[in-house]
């Protein structure tokens, strides 16, 4: 038995725009993988829901005319790996959420609701960063679309105004143009688990496969709320793609991250798992790009 | 005939659909839910308890506080209970307690019409403690200046025991010797059983019905009527299937309390359904075990000297107490025998959970300690692991002065032969020789050293029944419990033998009820196939005579001519069929001349032991900077006597195999050291391993017919998750030359012993 106040399920957009701006104090509940566990915690326990979970609207992955990707906030994990668009042009992300909780998990557990939560360890969010994917917000006033590195404020808050819900995860096309993507989470099992330290990578090389011309690096539990390791990127542009490059690439990272000690793991393992895994995810990429190193 | 064969579990097609009735499935929908208030400081005094928001919630009944229970102390452990007062277990417990001893003790009780109201209502009592200091480390709890938990047991000390053989201290002045001192630790583990603890009761006529997910139905009976006062008669305990128990279940848990509760609101049906957290922590662990091993060897590996001094970390109240320490040091003695051993262990009260019985009862944590020293032996004396055990275990031929266990085969030997030539051991030692790199591959292994039940240390009896039914069928009962490991196959299948039935003959009363069910303290100990073996074959045979006396009344035939084998009475000289048992059984009820109604009970009260012993081979792949370790390959074989169904005795073994994988590399019970609290109460982050984390598991079996059984058979509940850690270690400390002596060796220790090794 769930202790819930009351649930008001919307039938649009607007209907849950209106929903939310009559009920202020409610939460928004999607799949419920997450809302659910906390209401049974007792964390949101009385509370009233505002359910988008009905909504198809914001079901699916399309391709813009503009050539961007277009995932609605609803898609769940597993349509995400198993669909076109994704496999063809941002198959990282499809891996990505692939190793999010269980199969059950997978199939109830949204998108949207991944990054509305804030935690630095949802497995997609490490990844939509090194996307530089974009956020659609839809309010009263219309949509409003920024960066996904904008909407995380801090750990748990995201910037979700009382009026809107989130309605697409966005990926530009020249974001994912020519890039090869790989994700890494390490975590304590091969299943079931909570990423301990989780690394994203993406990564365009030169006509020659020679070269680095663009590499974008984001970590889960790095810190807060997930990061970027620009240092780390500002350094390996341009460089040439060899062992050394990589391993001075990883070893840079640790001037962008900012992991901290806790009874789930220590500052110093954080930070070795950082170096070796930025190493072990562009060698990857690299491979995907058809590069030599 | 049908023991030794690998016949279809006969719970198995309910289990599998989805049929099969479970406690919490029976409990009817009306019941009150009770929930428990658990403190949130680990140690202290609690000054008061304010129920009054709490009781304004709508659909609360009832909140008990500790200062509203009786005084009355009870014991806990899933033990026969012993006449001799000086062996009965240390009664500590209360219904609810005012002297909070773990950070999640209970405190107060809410009987509420549903779960919401009850959960509302614990959130909104407010409860005003002093706080004393807290101890969770064994050794620390020891010293003079540490709190003290029970007034009664000075410096925390439950219980010392020591064993001296020979002369240690004049032995280690032999000249040439060489001295291995090591010190090992086992971390506090959860049976994780996926059926949470959940129990119902409810009162009629002045008797008390509590229906429980239980190993030990007559032993909670007991218990119950205990911390009750009651006489143990009013008391009825009924067990239906369980979802698992691993000696979790083997302890009185909620069931005082919920049959408590259930007298203060009239006798109304009240529920306690645990939760996960609260399985984690106000149930049992596994106790921790520091052990402190001194191994004096001659250059060629001979043991001349050993000395063990083992802490076990109780937890907060005595449960099953010193017992598990002191398997842990038998052990160490009998395993390689030495002409000089000094042994001394230590059962010592913590401020953590309440530590029982868990599969293996001292024995996973005394392997990790014995066997990983072992390897270190012979690391240090450039030996091959191999060699310095044969040259030191226990010879055929070995028999121990306290049990009388004989150790009548070369069981040792042949486990490890088979479990050499499966992971092809020897090539694999050449291929793993000098690497370097960072993915490191090694090969380890393990024995292990148990015992069959608990015969001379308590009672060991088992009592049967059966009933021969009209169509010739008969029904079975037992006090010995079906906990998900086939129990109830196994005694079918013995069950027919004995009498000369086909298996579909057999009817196995699942369920125990204490009111009907022939006495028997229940599922531990590796027990319920070699004693329910014995009344089986006993209490068959009875039932067998009487048939046979009916039907040599019948055919005007000497008894002594006459059998039974499959399903018929025959005539053993030419095996010519009388008559079928179910015409005998139809005639016999309904006979207006001679009506009989067939049946036999009997206990049959055993005085001897058998050790049950075998191996673990692991083959691993280290990746030293991720820090993890891959099992690529693993195996146990067990000469756990003749097998009475070898698919069931594979299950059993790879579920322990399972489970020391988990011990070896992930599980594990945090503690956080400011507040005491338990840090990861969940199976998110206690890290129980999953399928993926597995490679296959293979189970090999030596069938040496075990003399003291009834069927052949002996051990092999609990021995398959004893070896399976240190044969990891060992595989680990092959493949890297780092000596872990930490378990669980997840991620966190390898980086921090990479790093201090220099691998990293």
């Amino acid at each position: 038995m769930y202790d819930i106040k009351a649930l008001y399920e919307a039938s649009s957009v607007e209907d849950a725009i209106k929903l939310r701006l009559e009920h202020p104090d409610a939460q928004i509940l999607a799949g419920g993988s997450d809302v659910l566990v906390q209401i049974r915690e007792g964390k949101r326990a009385g509370k009233e829901l505002i359910s988008i979970y009905m909504i198809d609207e914001l079901r699916g992955v399309t391709l813009t005319d503009s050539g961007d990707i277009r995932i609605g906030s609803l898609t769940s994990f597993s349509h995400i790996t198993k669909n076109e668009i994704v496999k063809k042009y941002i198959n990282v992300l499809g891996e990505a959420v692939d190793m999010v909780g269980s199969p059950q998990i997978r199939n109830i557990g949204t998108i949207g609701g991944n990054t509305c939560n804030g935690v630095t360890s949802a497995d997609s969010a490490s990844t939509l960063f090194a996307l530089d994917a974009l956020v659609e917000l839809t309010g009263s006033s219309g949509k409003r679309i920024i960066p996904i590195s904008d909407f995380y404020i801090k750990a748990g808050t995201v910037d979700i105004k009382p009026d809107e819900i989130q309605t697409a995860i966005i990926i530009p096309q020249e974001k994912y143009d020519g890039y090869k993507g790989h994700y890494i989470k390490y975590a304590m099992r091969n299943a079931l688990d909570i990423t301990t330290t989780g690394c994203s990578v993406n990564v365009k090389l030169c006509d020659d496969k020679k070269v680095f011309e663009d590499v974008r690096i984001a970590y889960g539990v790095a810190g807060p709320i997930p990061m970027r390791a620009k240092t780390a990127e500002a350094f390996i542009k341009g460089k040439a793609v060899t062992e050394d490059t990589a391993l001075e690439f990883s070893k840079q990272v640790l001037n962008d991250i900012n992991p901290r000690d806790s009874w789930r793991a220590s500052k110093a393992f954080r930070q070795h798992l950082a170096t070796e895994l930025a190493y072990r995810a562009l060698k990857e990429c690299v491979k995907l790009c058809g590069g030599e190193m | 005939m049908v023991v030794g064969k690998s016949v279809k579990r006969i719970d198995a097609f309910d289990k599998v659909t989805g049929r099969t009735k479970y406690t919490d499935d029976l409990c009817d929908k009306s019941a009150y839910i009770a929930k428990v208030l658990h403190s949130t400081i680990t140690h202290g005094k609690v000054l008061s308890v304010d129920t009054t928001e709490a009781e304004k919630i709508d659909g609360v009944v009832k909140i008990v506080t500790c200062f509203d229970v009786p005084k009355v102390y009870f014991p806990t452990a899933g033990h026969p209970w012993s006449t001799d007062v000086s062996h009965q277990d240390v009664a500590d417990r209360l219904l609810l307690t005012d002297t909070v001893r773990f950070y999640g003790d209970d405190i107060a009780a809410v009987v509420a019409e549903n779960e919401v109201a009850a959960q509302q209502a614990l959130r909104a009592i407010k409860v005003e403690y002093e706080e004393y200091p807290f101890v969770l480390d064994v050794q620390e709890a020891m010293s003079d200046t540490a709190p003290l938990l029970h007034e009664s047991f000075p410096n925390n000390i439950l219980g010392h025991s020591a064993q001296s053989v020979g002369n240690y201290e004049e032995a280690i002045k032999e000249e040439g010797l060489i001295k291995f001192d090591n010190w090992y630790d086992t971390p506090t583990v959860q049976h994780c059983h996926i059926e949470n603890h959940v129990c119902y009761a409810s009162m009629e006529n002045g008797r008390l019905t509590v229906v429980t997910s239980t190993q030990i139905p007559h032993i909670v009976r007991r218990v119950v009527g205990q911390a009750l006062s009651l006489d143990w008669g009013k008391i009825r305990v009924v067990k239906p299937y369980i979802g698992g128990g691993f000696g979790n279940k083997q302890d009185v848990l909620y069931e005082p309390l919920c049959a408590y509760l259930s007298t203060v609101v009239g006798g109304r049906l009240v529920k306690i359904d645990s939760s996960r957290e609260e399985t984690f922590v106000c149930q049992r662990v596994r106790h921790a075990v520091r052990s402190h091993i001194i191994t004096y060897t001659k250059p060629d590996g001979t043991f001349v000297a050993r000395k063990l001094e083992l802490f076990s970390n109780q937890g907060a109240y005595a449960s099953h107490g010193h017992s598990i320490a002191a398997k842990g040091m038998g052990c160490f003695r009998q395993l390689y025998p030495c002409p000089n051993v000094e042994a001394e262990c230590y059962t010592v009260f913590t401020n953590r959970p309440v530590a029982g019985a868990m599969r293996g009862y001292g024995i996973p944590q005394a392997m990790f300690a014995v066997e990983s020293q072992i390897d270190d032996i012979a690391k240090g004396l450039n030996m091959s692991p191999l060699e310095i055990r044969q040259k030191n275990l226990m010879p055929v031929g070995y028999k121990d002065d306290f049990s009388k266990n004989v150790n009548y085969f070369d069981s040792f030997n042949q486990c490890i032969e088979k479990a050499k030539k499966y992971i092809d051991y020897d090539r694999k030692i050449e291929e793993y020789k000098n690497q370097s790199g960072n993915i490191r591959k090694g090969v380890g292994m393990a024995v292990f050293w148990y015992n069959t039940a608990v015969w001379p240390i308590s009672l060991e009896s088992s009592s049967s029944r059966m009933v021969l039914n009209q169509d010739g069928s008969i029904s079975l009962q037992l006090g010995e419990t079906e906990i998900g490991q086939g129990a109830d196959t196994a005694f079918a299948q013995m069950a027919a033998d004995s009498v000369g039935l086909t298996l579909d003959k057999v009817n196995v009363i699942s369920c125990q009820d204490t009111d009907v069910t022939p006495f028997g303290t229940g599922a531990y100990a590796s027990r319920q196939t070699y004693v329910g073996g014995l009344t089986i074959k006993q209490t068959g045979e009875m039932l067998k005579k009487r048939i046979l006396d009916y039907a040599s009344k019948l055919s005007e035939i000497d008894i002594n001519e006459l059998d039974i084998v499959d399903n018929n009475i025959v005539v053993t000289a030419d095996n010519k069929v009388v008559m079928t048992v179910g015409e005998l059984a139809t005639t016999a009820l309904y006979s207006m001349d001679d009506s009989r109604h067939i049946t036999a009970e009997s206990t049959y009260q055993i005085k001897s032991n058998a050790y049950s012993f075998g191996c673990c081979f692991a083959d691993v792949e280290v990746d030293i900077r991720a820090c993890k370790v891959k099992i690529l390959d693993i195996i146990n074989v067990h000469d756990c006597g003749k097998l009475i169904n070898p698919q069931l005795a594979e299950a059993q073994v790879h579920g322990g195999m399972s489970m020391g994988i988990g011990y070896a590399l992930s599980e594990q019970e945090l503690f956080d050291s400011r507040s005491g609290r338990t840090l990861n109460n969940n199976l998110l982050d206690y890290k129980l391993s999953t399928f993926m984390d597995h490679p296959h598991l293979e189970a090999q079996f030596v069938e040496n017919a075990e003399p003291t059984s009834a069927f052949g058979t002996k051990a092999l509940g609990e021995p398959p998750a004893c070896p399976v850690a240190p044969a990891i270690r060992n595989a680990v400390l092959h493949a890297t030359g780092v000596a872990i002596n930490t378990a669980p060796m997840t991620p966190h220790v390898l980086f921090e012993e990479f790093s201090k090794n220099g691998l990293i």
